[in-house]
């Protein structure tokens, strides 16, 4: 049995668990990157990813949309698109509640680009989706739930 | 480095659509392989897409984007002919630049 994988994974979350990661050699640090918003994508629940992201608790909003399947048979390909009405959208962010960790993809979108942004991601289960989206500095969200027949994160 | 993306590009009404399809594994390091051993994990984690020097979009990918992540957006401008390039960088500090003609 592998003790070390065991004990890293009891260690806790956040920082500790990174510096037991660190410690235990199994990520090096030179694999940590300067700007990808790590603490965001190590997340495991909703509500820790939407704090990382700065996004405490984001509004409901009819001009988010998500579009997806309703039903998709192959969890490993899942094509999903946010679309939104809302004025000066800067970012835009995919979200899967169930999955190990629930941040999938962020865009930074400069002006003139469109807030419509369409990407295919991996679903362990049937799960919600959620878009974020960060409009004239406040934070939107929209969500759908799409049933998966054939995880994709199995192992 | 990774094979060549696949980039689209097209532009309508002053509106230019790009398309990509990066050819990248995305292992989400959940994955365990014959002998239980956890495939440790190798996804990108940023790309950025730029219309000359202007950069048009950034993006930051968890492992949880599909294998062979496909990536469409639109933005204001570009023309027949101009450059759309696209970047990306793993976490193994693999990374790849490819580029494409506006059609």
């Amino acid at each position: 049995m592998n003790n070390q994988r065991r004990t890293v994974l009891k260690s806790g979350s956040g920082a500790t668990l990174l510096g037991m990661l660190a410690a235990a050699g199994i990520i090096t640090p030179g694999m940590a990157l300067a700007d990808w918003n790590k603490a965001a994508f190590d997340a495991k629940s909703m509500a820790d990813t939407l704090k990382a992201l700065g996004a405490a608790s984001p509004a409901d909003s009819k001009g988010v949309q998500v579009t997806g399947p309703d039903i998709a048979e192959n969890g490993a390909v899942v094509p999903v698109g946010v679309a939104s009405s809302l004025p000066n959208i800067s970012m835009v962010a995919i979200l899967i509640e169930k999955n190990p960790n629930a941040l999938a993809a962020t865009f930074t979108l400069p002006e003139g680009t469109e807030a419509n942004v369409q990407t295919r991601v991996k679903m362990g289960q049937t799960s919600n989706i959620y878009a974020l989206v960060k409009s004239d500095g406040k934070f939107f969200m929209a969500t759908k739930e799409i049933k998966v027949t054939l995880g994709g994160c199995g192992g | 480095m990774g094979n060549p993306m696949k980039i689209r590009a097209a532009n309508k009404d002053g509106v230019t659509e790009v398309k990509v399809l990066v050819s990248h594994e995305m292992e989400t390091g959940q994955r365990k392989d014959a002998n239980g051993a956890i495939v440790p994990a190798w996804f990108i984690t940023e790309l950025v897409a730029k219309h000359g020097d202007k950069t048009v979009l950034s993006a930051e990918f968890g492992p949880s984007v599909s294998k062979n992540p496909y990536l469409a957006f639109k933005f204001k401008g570009g023309a027949k002919g101009d450059k759309v390039t696209v970047s990306w960088k793993d976490n193994k500090g693999d990374s790849r630049t490819d580029e494409a003609a506006i059609a």
